[in-house]
C-alpha cells in the first residue's frame, strides 16, 4: 500500500506550520517517526505540542507544510488516517455516563470491530488491567489512575498502527505513571509506534528518541542518550533547561 | 448503519440515565397543558364593569339587568359618581365603565337617540374592542325592543348581522390555545435537548474522541438529531392525548398527517438546534441564543395574537419562522380537518426551512478545525 522507500517512516511532517491569527504554534517543524518507535515530544506548556499533535490526528488543518500519517496525507485524506490512529486527548474524554463496557463497545463499534470481536478484547483488555469485575461502573466513578489506562486500552482497542498520546499521565501518582508506562511498552512490543507528549522529563528516558520543542520549533530531536551526551549532562532534565531556559 | 445503531444506543442510555432530563420529558407537557391551556385563556368573559346610573329610569334598569345577564360582564359596582366610577377603572378594578346620563330614557322616549358613554381600559386594547362591540351589540337590541313596545312597529333601519362561528362554534378558547401551547412545549423541548446534547459534548471533551474516529459526519448527525424527534413526537402524541381526553378538543383531520408535518417540523427545527450548537462552546451561550430564536418565532407565531394583524414586514418575517407553520397546520388539521393540498404552502414553507436548517449545520459541523 505504501510506497517502499517509506514504509520505515510512518509519520513524516514537512516544514508544518500552524498560525492562530498573529500567533505561530507550530513553526516550520520537520520530522519522521519510524515504525515500533515510541516517540516522545517534550516541551514546556505552551511550546505548541498539544497543536501540533491535532494537527497529526487531523483534529485540526495545518496552516502550511505537509503531513503525512500511516502513508495518508492528513490533510486530504484525514478520513483514512483516522481508521489507522488511536488518540488519546490531554482532558479525558471518555462518557462519564456510561459505564466501562458501554464505552469500549461504543468505540469498538465505531472502529467496525465485530461484537464478537469487541466482547473478546474488552474481556482480555479488563482483565489484563485488573478492571474486569468494574466493567459495568460507570466512567464517571472512577479514579483518574484508572480512567487514564482505560483511555489508553480503549484508543488502541482496534489495533491502530499508530496511537497519539497528549499528556497521558499528567496528575497521575507515581505507581500509576509507572504502571501505564508498562502499557506503552506493551502497545510498542505489539507493533504499534506511540507518539507522546509530556513535560515529565523522567519519562523522556523511557523513549527511543525524543524532540524538545520551545515557542513552536523544534530544538532537539535524538535519542535520551545522544542528548544527554550532546549537551553533556546527567539527566534529560538538564538537557531540557538547557534547551528551554532564556539564554 | 451498524454505527448508527451504536450511536443511538448511546444517546438513549445518556438520555435515560439523566434523571432530570427524563423526568422533565414526561412532566413538562403534563404541567404545561393542565395549566397554560386554562391560564392563557383570553375568553372575553367576565370583564368587570362599573355601572354609574344617573337616569334611573325604567330603561337604564333594563340596560342594567341585560348587561348583569350577559355572559360577558360582570357588574363590579354601582355609582352615581363619575370621578368615583374612573377611579375604578384607572386603578383597574374595573375593565369597563358605562355612564347612563340622566336624560337616558327621555331622549329614547322622544325619538331622539339615547346616548350612553362607554370607557374601557385599552391596555388590553382587545378586551376593550370586544367590550364595545358586545355592549354595542346589547344596547342595539334593546333599542330596537324598547321601539317595538312603544311604536309597535318593528325597525327595519339598522342592519344586523347574524353571527356562526365555524370550526369552534362554541368559542372554545381551549380549542385554539391547545394546539399552540402544544406546538410551543414540542419545540421548546426539541430544539434546547439538542442544542444543548451536541455543546455538552464539547465542554466535556468527548466530541474531540468522536472527531478522531473515522466515524462518517452524517451518521453522527443523524445519531445527534434522531432521539431528539423520537422525544418530540412522544410529546406530540402526549400532549394530543391530553387535548382529547382533559379538552376535548376535536381532531377532525388525519392524525397521519399531524405526525407526518411534524416530523419534518421537528427535523427543520432540531437542525436549526444544532447548528446554534456548532456555534457555541458553552451550554450558556447555546440556551441564550435558542431561547433568543423561540422567543421570536414564539411571539410571531400567531399563537395569542393574530398574524393578521401584523405589520406586512412582520408577516414577511413569519415566512421564515417554522412555527408560524406548524401552529397552523395543527390547528388546521384538528379544528378543521385540514387534508394535505388544503396545507400545500405551510408544508412547503416547512419543507424548506428544514432542508436550509439542515444543510447549514451539516456545512458547519467540522470534524476538523
Amino acid at each position: 500500500m505504501r510506497k517502499a522507500e517509506s514504509s520505515m517512516d510512518v509519520i513524516k511532517v514537512d516544514k508544518l506550520v500552524k498560525k492562530f491569527g498573529d500567533f505561530t504554534a507550530n513553526d516550520h517543524l520537520s520530522f519522521q517517526v519510524k515504525k515500533g518507535e515510541i516517540f516522545g515530544f517534550l516541551g514546556a506548556n505552551g511550546a505548541g505540542k498539544t497543536t501540533a499533535i491535532k494537527i497529526l490526528c487531523g483534529l485540526s488543518a495545518p496552516t502550511e507544510g505537509r503531513v503525512e500519517v500511516a502513508g495518508f496525507d492528513v490533510e486530504h485524506q484525514t478520513e483514512k488516517v483516522k481508521k489507522s490512529i488511536g488518540y488519546m486527548s490531554q482532558k479525558f474524554s471518555l462518557y462519564e455516563d456510561l459505564t466501562v463496557f458501554e464505552n469500549i463497545r461504543l468505540f469498538g463499534a465505531i472502529y467496525g470491530l465485530s461484537a464478537g470481536l469487541i466482547r473478546e478484547r474488552s474481556e482480555r483488555m479488563l482483565k489484563n488491567l485488573g478492571l474486569y469485575e468494574q466493567r459495568n461502573r460507570l466512567i464517571g466513578n472512577l479514579s483518574l489512575g484508572w480512567k487514564q489506562k482505560l483511555a489508553f486500552s480503549v484508543a488502541i482497542l482496534h489495533r491502530p498502527q499508530i496511537v497519539f498520546l497528549d499528556e497521558p499521565t499528567s496528575g497521575v501518582d507515581p505507581v500509576t505513571r509507572r504502571q501505564f508506562w508498562e502499557l506503552i511498552y506493551q502497545a510498542a512490543a505489539e507493533g504499534i509506534t506511540v507518539f507522546i507528549t509530556t513535560h515529565y522529563l523522567d519519562e523522556a528516558e523511557y523513549c527511543d528518541r525524543v524532540t524538545i520543542m520551545a515557542d513552536g520549533k523544534i530544538e532537539a530531536l535524538e535519542t535520551p542518550r545522544k542528548l544527554k551526551k550532546q549537551f553533556d549532562c546527567e539527566t534529560m532534565n538538564e538537557v531540557f533547561l538547557k534547551l528551554t531556559r532564556p539564554h | 448503519m451498524r454505527i448508527l445503531y451504536y450511536l443511538l444506543q448511546k444517546e438513549f442510555i445518556q438520555i435515560v440515565r439523566n434523571k432530570i432530563i427524563l423526568r422533565l420529558i414526561f412532566i413538562l407537557p403534563v404541567v404545561q397543558l393542565l395549566v397554560l391551556v386554562n391560564a392563557a385563556t383570553m375568553d372575553m368573559k367576565n370583564m368587570e364593569m362599573v355601572i354609574c346610573d344617573q337616569d334611573h329610569s325604567s330603561l337604564s334598569n333594563r340596560l342594567i339587568s341585560k348587561i348583569e345577564a350577559s355572559p360577558f360582564f360582570v357588574l363590579e359596582r354601582m355609582t352615581p359618581d363619575v370621578a368615583n366610577g374612573r377611579e375604578r377603572l384607572e386603578s383597574g378594578e374595573a375593565d369597563l365603565m358605562l355612564v347612563i346620563p340622566n336624560d337616558f330614557e327621555q331622549d329614547v322616549i322622544k325619538g331622539q337617540s339615547g346616548e350612553i358613554q362607554l370607557l374601557a381600559n385599552a391596555i388590553n386594547s382587545q378586551k376593550a374592542q370586544l367590550g364595545y362591540a358586545y355592549m354595542q351589540r346589547l344596547t342595539s337590541d334593546l333599542g330596537h325592543q324598547f321601539k317595538l313596545e312603544m311604536t309597535g312597529e318593528k325597525t327595519q333601519s339598522t342592519l344586523s348581522s347574524t353571527y356562526t362561528y365555524w370550526y369552534n362554534p362554541e368559542l372554545d378558547y381551549k380549542f385554539f390555545m391547545l394546539p399552540g401551547i402544544l406546538v410551543v412545549l414540542v419545540s421548546v423541548v426539541g430544539m434546547f435537548l439538542t442544542a444543548m446534547n451536541l455543546v455538552r459534548e464539547k465542554e466535556m471533551g468527548t466530541i474531540e474522541q468522536i472527531n478522531v474516529t473515522p466515524v462518517p459526519k452524517y451518521t453522527f448527525i443523524v445519531a445527534k438529531l434522531l432521539p431528539f424527534l423520537v422525544i418530540g413526537l412522544f410529546e406530540l402524541a402526549l400532549g394530543l392525548v391530553i387535548g382529547k381526553f382533559v379538552y376535548n378538543v376535536p381532531m377532525q383531520g388525519s392524525l397521519w398527517l399531524v405526525f407526518g408535518i411534524a416530523s419534518l417540523y421537528l427535523a427543520g427545527l432540531l437542525g436549526l438546534g444544532l447548528l446554534l450548537s456548532t456555534f457555541s462552546a458553552s451550554q450558556q451561550q447555546v440556551t441564550f441564543v435558542s431561547y433568543f430564536f423561540l422567543l421570536v418565532f414564539i411571539l410571531m407565531s400567531g399563537i395569542f395574537t393574530s398574524v393578521d394583524n401584523m405589520p406586512e414586514w412582520g408577516q414577511k418575517v413569519n415566512l421564515f419562522n417554522p412555527l408560524f407553520y406548524f401552529i397552523d397546520v395543527m390547528r388546521s388539521i384538528l379544528l378543521k380537518g385540514a387534508q394535505f393540498w388544503d396545507l400545500w404552502r405551510q408544508i412547503l414553507g416547512i419543507t424548506i426551512l428544514a432542508i436550509s436548517f439542515l444543510t447549514l449545520a451539516v456545512l458547519n459541523y467540522r470534524k476538523t478545525s
